[in-house]
């Protein structure tokens, strides 16, 4: 059982601040992706859980214990680094079996479990091979067979992939997943990626500035994002934003174009680019760019002098220049708060 | 304990350094200014007033302004050299390095065996028949010969340093830079001046500041080559605290040497200052 | 047509004189470096009576007389065991402390950091071996003077210096994630620095360890000004001068460059990394 607790952790460098006070639950074996910009705190998060940075405040708990002021290694917790942090002085089954004879376990279970996790990587040919003669994609296996060995409550991940190339990565992610849901291990995995995160993630959550913005299941967060930055971050492209113009209780006028929206002073329009198809009536856009991206084509144009973007399926030739007519999809629709970039429910 | 640790790790550090290095440094400043445990200059115009003075602080001072600027270009050289190499790479820079092993004492024995009346400058001349009986070099009659003796030794013996200080700066250096000026059109030697000199500024700083203070601190070369006929600072420091017994000059003599020293090392400071976003 | 014909080998002509001139370089600048060293040797490597005869042989004889001469010298045996002593004291304290200066000022930010690493820079600027002549008083108050671990104590303080750069730079090469994984795997900090850090750094520490003992096996003037009876091989050789005869001195020569050869060859790997980031 290992549900980790994050109650008002700030954490600040100097005149800078990392973190202002975050409060997160992560339940015994969810997978929890922290998504961010770089810069945004999400390392500095997991390495505060790791026990790598202390906060300057709050408190944080894995299953009933506080570990804030414990040590790395008195946490229970196994982590996988950016870079593999796979030891060059060791062989590969050296290297996972390090931390087994750290807690010094018997030589046979040290045995069994090296071999257990080196199969389950498909490593288990690499075990007598120094990191220096491993690929990336080898030495990233090592580093995640070296935590599995453990057996911890809790895997750390920092950007495992980022150092991989696309075709590995996506190849990785997919192994990763399986190998990890099996473990049933509570998970917390850093990324800037937002595919991977969608991908991987019981529950996201998305950071910005030092802040989560946003914590909740990857259709959630890409659905319903709670703010504006989320809409703007999540997706490729991104959400389209406009202004609205309040006519009447609940109706706006967003691009000369008549909405049904909340009952509030202020609003603005947004929907997501895939979430519009050519229709008779709707939003006028002058088309600046076509993309076509095979499956569909990408156009990027002008909403009422905004910068606006639509996918739409790539049947019908379209050419800069021309102006067409786009219909929202209505229950796609998401209206936030200008004055607090939140979502207006 | 976390927020102590690292003072606790430069403890025995600093403590030696302020047992080994301030605290001496204050007593020879202390020294030079006192006599009888009274405060006065006498131990300089007693220093200045000597004969011997101005002879040694001349020869230190020619000495670095000879030998400095032609280990520069020395090294230089050897190190360019060496960059341009394809094999026998790491071969070259370890015999161009030998001389970095050795101390100066037996840099002046090697030159020694070379200068002195039966060696082998002496043996080559007679082999080419330029002289018939052995030369002396090394007498007080000829201070120019012991003094290019001490020259070549000199050069001879810490060239190798500089080099091993620039061939270090120069792989600091991306290739990219030297490629991006050939693109524009430099030739070889203005890539050199262009853009490897100044990129080496800090490696130059330091091999510089490094040379100076070793040729200020020139002695056992000297007193190898040349007894103490050719005086220099150093060497009239040893000779007034073992022959003379008189430490209060002996430490007018160091502070001198430590006012060059430190005066040259600012000079170059300032003259090779690399601003600091101009860096690598 | 006819104009390129006759260009182009006039170009390779070119070509081939710089090569030609290239090559001679690094031949006369190898010659610079090794003659006169082999010099020392064929005086080292001859009989005494070779050594002061005229005109020499460019080729030793291999009569070692000269050697054995040096070797039952009275206070030879006696001066090359306080020279070993000596550096070996000197290696052990300047790494001892020179290490964890290094480690803290890599893996730690704390105030004072820049302070202190300027303060080890700047030492640097000072005339080191001066440092003997008040010590040389303090030593005599204390006990320490004409021993061992005084004189080594000096060495120490011409050596640490470089220790805490040099490791400050072998330490920078060790990403800290590497200590990190290791304490998320179990270890205290001790023991990460003890199965992670060491193992990988060891090389490079040792090749530091062997310059500080270059470092003090050369040096002269504070060896010669600190021991009179427990002499060093550098201060016995340097006292003796006016009186030894020639064979003694080259032999003396040899057997103060060769370790130091050994030495430099053993960590030449090092040399220019050591270098490279020690300048910055």
């Amino acid at each position: 059982m290992a549900e980790i607790v994050i109650k008002g952790v700030a954490k600040s460098f100097g005149a800078f601040t990392a973190l202002h006070s975050v409060d997160l639950t992560i339940a015994d074996q969810e997978f929890m992706v922290l998504l961010g910009a770089s810069g945004c705190g999400k390392t500095t998060l997991l390495r505060i859980i790791a026990g790598l940075e202390t906060p300057t405040h709050g408190e944080v708990w894995i299953g009933d214990r506080r570990v804030d002021h414990l040590p790395p290694r008195e946490r229970g917790i196994a982590m996988v680094f950016q870079n593999y942090a796979v030891f060059p002085h060791l062989t590969v089954f050296e290297n996972i079996a390090f931390g087994l004879r750290m807690a010094k376990l018997p030589q046979a279970e040290v045995t069994r479990r090296v071999t257990r996790t080196a199969e389950l990587m498909h490593i288990e040919q690499l075990l007598k091979r120094y990191s220096g003669e491993l690929s990336g994609g080898q030495r990233q296996r090592v580093a995640v067979a070296r935590a599995l060995a453990m057996e911890p409550d809790v895997i750390l991940m920092d950007e495992p992939l980022s150092n991989l190339d696309a075709l590995l990565r996506l190849e990785m992610r997919a192994e990763l997943k399986g190998v990890l849901a099996e473990s049933k291990t509570t998970t917390i995995y850093v990324t800037h990626d937002q595919v991977e995160a969608m991908s991987l993630a019981d529950r996201i959550s998305v950071m910005n500035g030092g802040y989560i913005v946003q914590a909740d299941r990857p259709t959630q967060v890409y659905r319903n994002p709670a703010a504006r930055f989320v809409g703007s971050f999540i997706g490729n492209p991104p959400m389209n934003f406009l202004p609205a113009k309040r006519s009447e209780n609940g109706r706006w006028q967003v691009a000369g174009q008549d909405f049904e929206g909340p009952e509030t002073a202020a609003a603005e329009f947004a929907i997501r680019p895939e979430d519009m198809h050519p229709a008779e009536a709707g939003l006028e856009a002058e088309v600046r760019v076509v993309e076509p991206l095979g499956p569909h084509t990408l156009i990027t144009a002008q909403v009422a002098g905004q910068p606006f973007r639509a996918v739409l399926e790539s049947d019908r030739a379209i050419t800069p220049g021309e102006v067409i007519t786009l219909a929202p999809i209505p229950d796609r629709i998401r209206w936030f708060d200008p004055e607090t970039q939140k979502a207006i429910a | 304990m976390a927020r102590a640790l690292p003072y606790l790790l430069l403890l025995p550090a600093s403590l030696f350094l302020l047992a080994f290095f301030f605290y001496p440094f204050g007593l020879v400043v202390v020294e030079s200014l006192t006599r009888g445990g009274e405060w006065t200059t006498e131990n300089f115009s007693r220093m200045t007033g000597h004969w011997k003075f101005s002879q040694a602080f001349w020869n230190t001072v020619w000495l670095a302004a000879i030998v400095v600027p032609v280990q520069l270009i020395m090294a230089l050289t050897m190190a360019s050299v060496v960059q341009k190499l394809k094999t026998g790479r790491s071969g070259l820079l370890y015999i161009f390095a030998i001389p970095l092993g050795i101390s100066d004492l037996a840099a002046g024995l090697i030159w020694l065996a070379i200068f002195e009346q039966s060696g082998f400058l002496n043996s080559i001349l007679h082999a080419m028949g330029v002289i018939d009986r052995p030369q002396l070099f090394l007498g007080y009659q000829s201070l120019w010969v012991i003094f290019l003796a001490v020259c070549l030794a000199e050069i001879w013996r810490a060239t190798a340093i500089m080099m091993v200080i620039i061939v270090a700066g120069m792989g600091l250096i991306p290739k990219e830079y030297n490629e991006a000026a050939e693109v524009f059109g430099a030739s070889r030697w203005q890539r050199f001046t262009k853009v490897t000199l100044p990129l080496l500024r800090p490696s130059l700083q330091t091999a510089l500041i490094l040379r100076i203070l070793m040729a200020f601190e020139v002695f056992a070369v000297v007193v190898a080559l040349g007894g103490t006929t050719l005086p220099v600072l150093m060497g009239e420091t040893f000779q007034w605290q073992f022959q003379l017994q008189d430490r209060g000059v002996a430490a007018a003599y160091a502070m001198v040497i430590l006012g060059l020293s430190v005066a040259f090392s600012l000079v170059v400071l300032r003259l090779l200052h690399v601003p600091k976003g101009a860096r690598i | 047509m006819s104009d390129v014909t006759i260009a182009a080998p006039r170009e390779e002509d070119v070509h081939r004189a710089g090569r030609f001139v290239f090559w001679a370089g690094i031949a006369l600048l190898v010659l610079w470096v090794l003659v006169p060293i082999w010099f020392l040797f064929v005086n080292a490597l001859s009989a005494p009576s070779e050594v002061t005869s005229f005109p020499k042989r460019f080729w030793p004889s291999f009569d070692l007389a000269s050697l054995q001469f040096f070797w039952n010298f009275q206070g030879v045996t006696a001066a090359l065991w306080n020279s070993v002593k000596v550096a070996v004291l000197t290696m052990v304290l300047s790494i001892g402390m020179g290490a964890p200066a290094g480690y803290a000022l890599t893996r730690f930010d704390f105030p004072g950091k820049e302070f202190f690493r300027i303060l080890v820079i700047m030492t640097r600027a000072f005339p080191l071996p001066l440092l003997a002549l008040p010590l040389a008083v303090m030593f005599i108050r204390t006990g320490l003077d004409d021993t061992v671990l005084g004189l080594a104590l000096v060495h120490t303080m011409l050596a640490l210096p470089f220790a805490v750069l040099i490791t400050f730079s072998l330490f920078s090469g060790i990403p800290v994630e590497l200590e990190e994984a290791a304490w998320t795997l179990g270890c205290n900090r001790l023991q990460a620095v003890i199965k992670v850090v060491l193992p990988l750094a060891l090389p490079g520490i040792m090749a530091s360890a062997v310059f500080a003992f270059v470092i003090s096996w050369n040096e002269v003037f504070a060896a010669a000004v600190l021991t009179i009876e427990n002499r060093t091989l550098t201060a016995f050789l340097l006292q003796s001068l006016n009186v030894s005869p020639l064979p003694l001195k080259f032999a003396g020569g040899v057997a103060l460059v060769m370790p130091a050869l050994i030495f430099i060859f053993a960590v030449r790997k090092y040399l220019f990394a050591m270098w490279g980031i020690a300048n910055r």
